[in-house]
């Protein structure tokens, strides 16, 4: 009963900050007004159906979840090595490379992302370095690959921690064992490491993926708004069309989306009742 | 326990000391205006004269701005919409009427900047900035200049354009380019505009908001649509660059203080419209800012180059062509299917 107490806190923080306005979404998706006046709001399913209907909205839904995709996988290729290193050193070492990792999260996500103008723009480091060596400069920015960089240049750190916290706290004596009886490093790997580990991937993979999925910030930033994003059409829709329901559906698409490919991914996690760094 | 209670008083005298903190008497005003669009030290100056304190809050966006109104709670005394939402705004009865015998200072404002269909009167709204939406170029990376909104499609300015990345100027960019009013309201004029614009994008190096002067400064880019305000500065920052008008015209826009209608305080709201409207006040705020000043009498106290600047004060003759936004909220949804499409296209 006294834990009760406790948590009450924490139930008023959900329902203030969590609950009302996902169902401030819900409501405004379905629902169409003139103004903003909630007595005023009209059940409706145009603009779900205004969604589904035009093969604009659907093809910049699926070029977010391919790039989203890609640097998800990229994350996961870089990501993972980087985890499996750390988590080798000695605690004293670990703990300051990972801190190292971190460091640069301290700053503002906006400011590291406007960091990469100054790199790669027409008059950036790398093209000053390169003319200076009598080459023509290169456009990096304002394309897909530039999103994709700013995407796993920013979402990096949340795939190397939760795989980092799991591999680092898998008993050296299953490693042991499995090389007492015979396993070569690869197998052990292969056979032990790795499917111990799988609870940290699918946390980082989830956590990499939602964020990258519904971005409009480096879209923006790093892509010159050539080609938008479905969070591009969203903050679109509040902050320059005000059409609040038509966002709001957008949002609540992908919010479903999200929901179904993190249980498309939980599936696979046999591990999640396991070993700390699950998300669910 | 003892030490949790302890937390607890701590935390609650330190509210009431927020609390006491924020209940001054002094009367207050509640100013709603764009970012970086003032000269701080007025306030203080309106402070000290009048003896109301000045609550000062920004905003990005004129939609953004007309949420906030819309929704009330927020009670501004005075805010800086542009033409077309003020043409929203007082045709949804959110504004009420200014005084005009409390805003003395109105005379002073150039006829030419008063009467314009969003506010024909001027019954609810004092100019704040006005200025055009031009070309900006730099003289150093280009062998030929530019001079028309169709230059913006020529082959030999790839990957050297930045374009304005807002629905309707953009789109103002591509109607004026086919010869149609800025403010179509025709669907097909506007899916033309669309049509050119997908076209155009191949040439176009970004799309960009406030980041435009940063990179024209720098030199990423050759080209880019500008509001003329902005062109004052990126040309203080960087003398190789240019502001022209295009030939085929351009939009006329006006920033200006009206009052909402939930404001708690229309006294000091009118007092504060009277106090930026003054020339001396109104000349400190164009010499910060760099935007364009509707009143004569301010332009006289800036220095006689900005006065001079075609580009912060264009000849009549230059803006003969010219055209103020209209609100179109009742076609905005092809509007934003429209900018969806040239957004999206790959």
């Amino acid at each position: 009963m006294k834990l009760r107490r406790f948590t009450l806190p924490y139930i008023l923080w959900l329902i203030v900050f969590i609950v009302i306005p996902l169902l401030l979404v819900v409501l405004y998706a379905f629902t169409i007004s003139d103004n903003h006046d909630i007595l005023s709001f009209k059940f409706n399913l145009d603009n779900l159906k205004r969604f589904f209907s035009s093969p604009v909205y659907i093809q910049v839904l699926l070029r977010s979840i391919k790039l989203a995709f890609i640097s998800t996988l990229i994350c996961l290729i870089i990501g993972y090595p980087i985890a499996y290193i750390i988590s080798r050193e000695s605690p004293k070492k670990r703990n300051t490379m990972i801190l190292m990792f971190v460091i640069p999260m301290w700053m503002n996500f906006l400011l590291r992302t406007y960091a990469w103008l100054t790199i790669l723009g027409r008059n950036g480091i790398i093209n000053i370095f390169i003319s200076k060596l009598g080459f023509e400069a290169l456009n990096f920015l304002y394309n897909d690959n530039a999103v994709l960089l700013g995407m796993v240049y920013n979402f990096l750190p949340f795939m190397v921690l939760p795989i980092f916290s799991v591999l680092s706290k898998i008993e050296m004596n299953l490693i042991e064992a499995a090389e007492d009886l015979g396993a070569d490093k690869t197998i052990t790997f292969i056979k032990v490491i790795f499917p111990l580990s799988l609870s940290g991937v699918m946390t980082g993979t989830s956590m990499v993926f939602i964020p990258a999925v519904s971005t409009f910030i480096i879209s923006s930033l790093l892509g010159g708004n050539k080609s938008s994003l479905i969070g591009n059409l969203i903050e679109q829709q509040f902050m320059y069309t005000g059409d609040w329901h038509f966002g709001s559906v957008m949002s609540i698409i992908l919010m479903v989306f999200i929901l179904i490919s993190i249980a498309v991914t939980s599936k696979f996690d046999k591990q999640k009742e396991g070993e700390g760094g699950g998300l669910w | 326990m003892k030490r949790n209670s302890l937390i607890v008083l701590l935390m609650v005298l330190l509210i009431s000391i927020f609390i006491v903190g924020c209940g001054e008497d002094k009367p207050k005003v509640n100013v709603y205006n764009w970012g970086d669009y003032i000269d701080i030290d007025v306030l203080d100056q309106f402070e000290e004269e009048y003896g109301i304190k000045v609550v000062y809050d920004t905003f990005a966006t004129n939609e953004d701005l007309y949420v906030k109104i819309l929704q009330g709670g927020s009670n501004y005394d005075v805010v800086f919409p542009s033409d077309y939402m003020i043409e929203r705004m007082i045709k949804e009865e959110l504004l009420v009427k200014i005084n005009k015998n409390n805003v003395a200072n109105i005379k002073k404002v150039g006829d030419q900047f008063l009467n314009h269909s969003y506010d024909p009167n001027n019954e609810y709204s004092v100019p704040y900035m006005w200025g055009t939406v031009g070309i900006i170029y730099n003289t150093a990376m280009l062998d030929d200049y530019p001079e028309s909104w169709a230059d913006l499609w020529d082959e030999k300015y790839k990957g050297q354009i930045i374009m304005y990345n807002s629905q309707r100027d953009a789109l103002a960019v591509g109607l004026r380019k086919l010869g149609y009013s800025l403010n179509s309201r025709d669907e097909r004029e506007l899916e033309e505009a669309k049509v050119e614009l997908i076209k155009q994008k191949p040439l176009v190096y970004a799309y960009m908001g406030d980041e435009i002067k940063d990179a024209m400064i720098s030199g990423e880019a050759a080209i880019a649509v500008v509001y003329s305000g902005d062109a004052v500065y990126m040309k203080w920052q960087n003398p190789d660059l240019e502001y022209i008008i295009p030939s085929e015209g351009t939009n006329l826009w006006f920033d200006a203080m009206v009052i909402p209608n939930n404001a708690q305080n229309k006294d000091a709201a009118e007092k504060f419209i009277d106090f930026m409207t003054r020339p001396d006040i109104a000349a400190k705020n164009a010499e910060y800012i760099g935007y364009s000043s509707p009143i004569p009498e301010a332009v006289a106290l800036l220095d006689k180059e900005v006065q001079s600047d075609p580009v912060a004060y264009p000849s009549d003759e230059d803006i003969k062509n010219t055209e103020v936004f209209n609100d179109v909220i009742d076609v905005i949804h092809i509007y934003d299917r429209i900018w969806t499409e040239i957004m999206s296209a790959e």
